[in-house]
């Protein structure tokens, strides 16, 4: 092979290896791209049950019940909204009432049945998207800018 | 006194690094040995300095000195010796000093070590180095500087996250940063060859043991940082694809890019512009994850210290840095001529396989990383890229790799041949068919991607033995011979052999926790016994305690096998008064199959039943293990001859600079 023969093979490889990777990039993300709803979102919208997705916002005061076999049920609210959701699991050490979090699953049967419930591990901090769902629902009061040490 | 006479430290070593930074980098163009000369001592009084500083900030956490709100932020007078130190670097501002204290260090030790280097080459070394430096010390200095004192100072702190009051977590950021940092001596001797416009075999040679020492320190900062994920965070897992944990995981894809393409520079003369944009990526990489971690500017559930107001000046540093050294690249690179010739089918062609695929990973974790952002910055929905994504990508990109990684080390230089290479890896092969088969027999209808794991960690792992059984003449020549060639293999040779073979190791931990792991979680009464993996576990009740700074919460589980006790584990969930946090310390008994894993979760009635997680996690100690012989072969690679001090390399520096040392050879 002459050598302009064989940069050319190198080019080929390379061209290959980056449009499989492409492929494979595109594909997934047609499947795994989460998006994040606040409770307004999800009322209005009301998403399939076939979507995976994020719910953020406060867990409303008052609403946290133990049924047994694990299962803790709570609501979430963006302070003009709120959505029932259900979980089976331990729930992260930082999980309160009142506490911004995010929660991770599939809205089914106007539940949001949730695999996976994040709570950042610092009590002042809401998560960003929260903030700005409340916001959003002009029921904002807390400081301009959130403590997110 | 300690903040004023750290404050005072940094303040110097600032003004130390803005003339390192320039007057030997002009002497060096100039040809001006006094002016080259200067860049020596700046470094170690730079590194004293820094080191001052940093004493200085691990002195006002001991002694609690709560005038200091980076103390008061961050510690307590309750917390153990060990978390006050921790402490230190457990924040912001602490890290950052962390940080530019190791990029010092990395400083002092060219300048201590690097005696066969050419005056002027180091001398422009030394000088990107504290280029780097300048921008850190700034940064600190006007926006993040850990001295900074209060008043009135309240009388008690308000103590560091209980997360982080972790004996590995304590570690865990020094290693890291020795890895992160690392990178920068690379990138430091990159940005010097392209002022040079030269890059040889000798340039190889010099990179190599520092970029080995910042793949070594990176391995072990991950590795510590997973591990601590696993037995702190209590979901039995321990990689999450999360946007901090990607940023620590670059940096290693580029590093490890770079050492193997180094290699082809010192070996064949080629690849030169290709390894010194290595060199760049890798510490781009580097200071991205800085950005990331430190910023805030995604959500992440590492998000510990996170402020988006310093956040445009990191994006500042971080422009002028990578856009800098890409823009001299872009300029300067061309010169870089190679003269070897290239086939594609040799040892350098698997290596440069090697590079095309890591940095194909590479590109796929940094736009799972940052897509998110960026699509929240051109005002799109918010989304969030997970788990998910980046296993259904970077999964199937690593098959074809280790597939190669095998056969590469079979590879002449220059010209190879595929199929004896082949040849000789039959026995391999079969091994690594009968492992997947044995590996699917277990439970026929069980995950797919983990059988390919077992028979792809099969085939690294016994590819790796029928390459040094092929080196020595294993069977071919009598034993004696063999072993006499089994002796004489070099250090370095045997540094690739145990980190290939760490890596498989890994590999089949990877496999066998992801894929056969078995999760149970329930509402148990004292008494109650539940089956997880063949285990009956049999929860025993749970009981208070008290820790030094901390009540806990221990749950009991008496766990059995065939009727037969096995062990008892322990969970507790610890209660931190000050922060009023709550951290979970899983209990987890290991076994080479797999680990035992128990949490215990919340109360649930009044008749003393708990919430229980409890996961059979097969193989995760093979990781760990696999992590650890990785980073033992970048150490036996380490101190190979050639690179050790005062050992004259073949190959002169032709520089037009003298210099005493290397012209002994």
């Amino acid at each position: 092979m002459k050598r302009k023969h064989k940069r050319l093979t190198f080019v080929g490889i390379a061209l290959l290896l980056l449009a499989a990777a492409a492929a494979l990039i595109l594909a997934a993300f047609e499947e795994n791209i989460v998006f994040f709803f606040s409770p307004t979102d999800i009322l209005a919208q009301k998403p399939t049950p076939d979507r995976r997705l994020r719910l953020g916002g406060l867990v409303e005061e008052g609403t946290v019940t133990k049924p047994k076999g694990g299962v803790i049920t709570f609501r979430v609210t963006d302070t003009a909204q709120t959505v029932p959701v259900s979980y089976k699991g331990i729930l992260p050490d930082l999980f309160r009432e009142g506490q911004g979090i995010v929660a991770e699953g599939r809205y089914i049967n106007n539940v949001f049945v949730a695999d996976e419930v994040l709570a950042k591990h610092d009590e002042n901090y809401m998560p960003p998207e929260v903030a700005e769902a409340i916001k959003k629902s002009g029921q904002w009061q807390g400081k301009e800018k959130v403590k997110t040490k | 006194m300690s903040a004023e006479l750290g404050h005072f430290a940094l303040i110097l070593a600032m003004l130390i690094a803005a003339v390192q930074a320039t007057l030997p980098l002009i002497g060096a163009q100039r040809n001006m040995p006094t002016w080259i000369a200067i860049a020596n001592p700046t470094a170690y009084v730079q590194f004293f300095l820094t080191t001052l500083a940093f004493g200085c900030l691990i002195h006002v956490y001991l002694i609690s000195d709560f005038s200091v709100v980076n103390v008061v932020q961050n510690s307590h007078t309750d917390k153990p010796i060990l978390y006050k130190i921790a402490g230190s670097w457990g924040n912001h501002e602490g890290s950052l000093l962390l940080w530019v204290f190791i990029l010092a260090l990395y400083g002092a030790a060219v300048a201590a070590f690097g005696r066969n280097l050419p005056p002027a080459f180091k001398a422009r070394v030394l000088s990107v180095q504290a280029m780097i430096a300048l921008g850190f010390y700034t940064f600190m200095l006007l926006t993040s500087n850990p001295f900074e004192r209060v008043f009135p100072a309240p009388l008690n702190g308000q103590d560091l996250n209980p997360l982080l009051q972790d004996p590995g977590l304590a570690i865990h950021p020094p290693m890291l940063y020795l890895g992160y940092v690392g990178f920068s001596i690379a990138f430091s001797f990159a940005i010097a060859a392209l002022i040079e416009g030269r890059v040889d075999a000798a340039w190889a040679r010099w990179v190599r043991p520092w970029t080995l020492a910042a793949w070594i320190f990176l391995t072990g900062g991950i590795t510590l940082g997973s591990w601590w994920a696993y037995y702190e965070l209590g979901w039995g897992g321990w990689w999450f694809w999360d946007p901090v944990e990607n940023a620590s995981f670059m940096p290693w894809l580029a590093g490890t890019a770079l050492l193997h393409s180094a290699v082809v520079v010192e070996k064949r003369d080629t690849l030169k512009g290709w390894t010194v944009l290595l060199a760049i990526i890798a510490f781009s990489m580097s200071l991205l994850g800085t950005f990331l971690v430190r910023s805030g500017v995604l959500t992440s559930v590492h998000a510990f210290a996170t402020d988006p107001s310093r956040g445009v000046f990191i994006l500042a540093l971080l422009v002028t840095v990578i856009g800098g050294s890409l823009a001299l690249f872009a300029w300067r690179g061309p010169q870089l001529k190679s003269t070897g010739l290239f086939q594609p089918i040799s040892r350098e062609g698997a290596l440069l396989l090697n590079n095309l695929i890591m940095t194909t990973a590479l590109a796929a974790v940094l736009l799972g990383t940052l897509y998110p952002l960026f699509i929240d910055v051109i005002g799109g929905a918010k989304i969030s890229v997970g788990a998910p994504f980046f296993n259904a990508v970077f999964l199937p990109l690593m098959v074809p790799m280790i597939v190669a990684m095998a056969i590469g080390p079979f590879m002449n230089w220059k010209r190879g041949d595929i199929l004896p290479a082949l040849g000789r890896l039959r026995f391999t092969f079969l091994f690594a068919l009968v492992a997947g088969a044995a590996a699917w027999s277990v439970e026929t209808d069980g995950p797919f991607m983990g059988v390919i794991g077992i028979a792809l960690a099969a085939w690294l792992g016994a590819g790796v033995i029928a390459e040094i059984s092929e080196r020595i003449h294993l069977f071919r020549a009598p034993l004696p011979e063999s072993m006499r060639r089994l002796g004489r293999i070099p250090r370095s040779t045997w540094g690739m052999s145990f980190a290939h073979f760490g890596l498989a190791l890994a590999i089949a931990g990877m496999a066998g926790a992801g894929g056969w792991k078995v999760e149970s979680i329930q509402t148990m009464k004292p008494g109650e016994t539940v089956n997880v993996g063949g285990y009956e576990y049999t929860f025993e009740g749970a009981q208070e305690g008290q820790g030094p700074n901390y009540t806990i919460l221990f749950g009991k589980f008496t766990v059995r096998k065939d009727g037969e006790v096995f062990t008892v584990l322990e969970a507790e969930k610890r209660n931190y008064p000050v922060t009023r946090m709550p951290t979970t310390e899983a209990a987890i008994h290991t076994t080479l199959m797999g680990d035992l894993y128990a949490v215990i979760g919340d109360a649930e009635g009044d008749e003393g039943a708990y919430v229980t997680r409890i996961y059979y996690n097969p193989l995760v100690v093979w990781m760990w293990i696999g992590c650890i012989v990785m980073m033992f072969g970048g150490t036996l690679s380490m101190t190979d001859r050639r690179h050790r001090v005062g050992v004259p390399h073949k190959r002169q520096h032709s520089s037009a600079s003298s210099d005493p040392v290397s012209s002994t050879s």
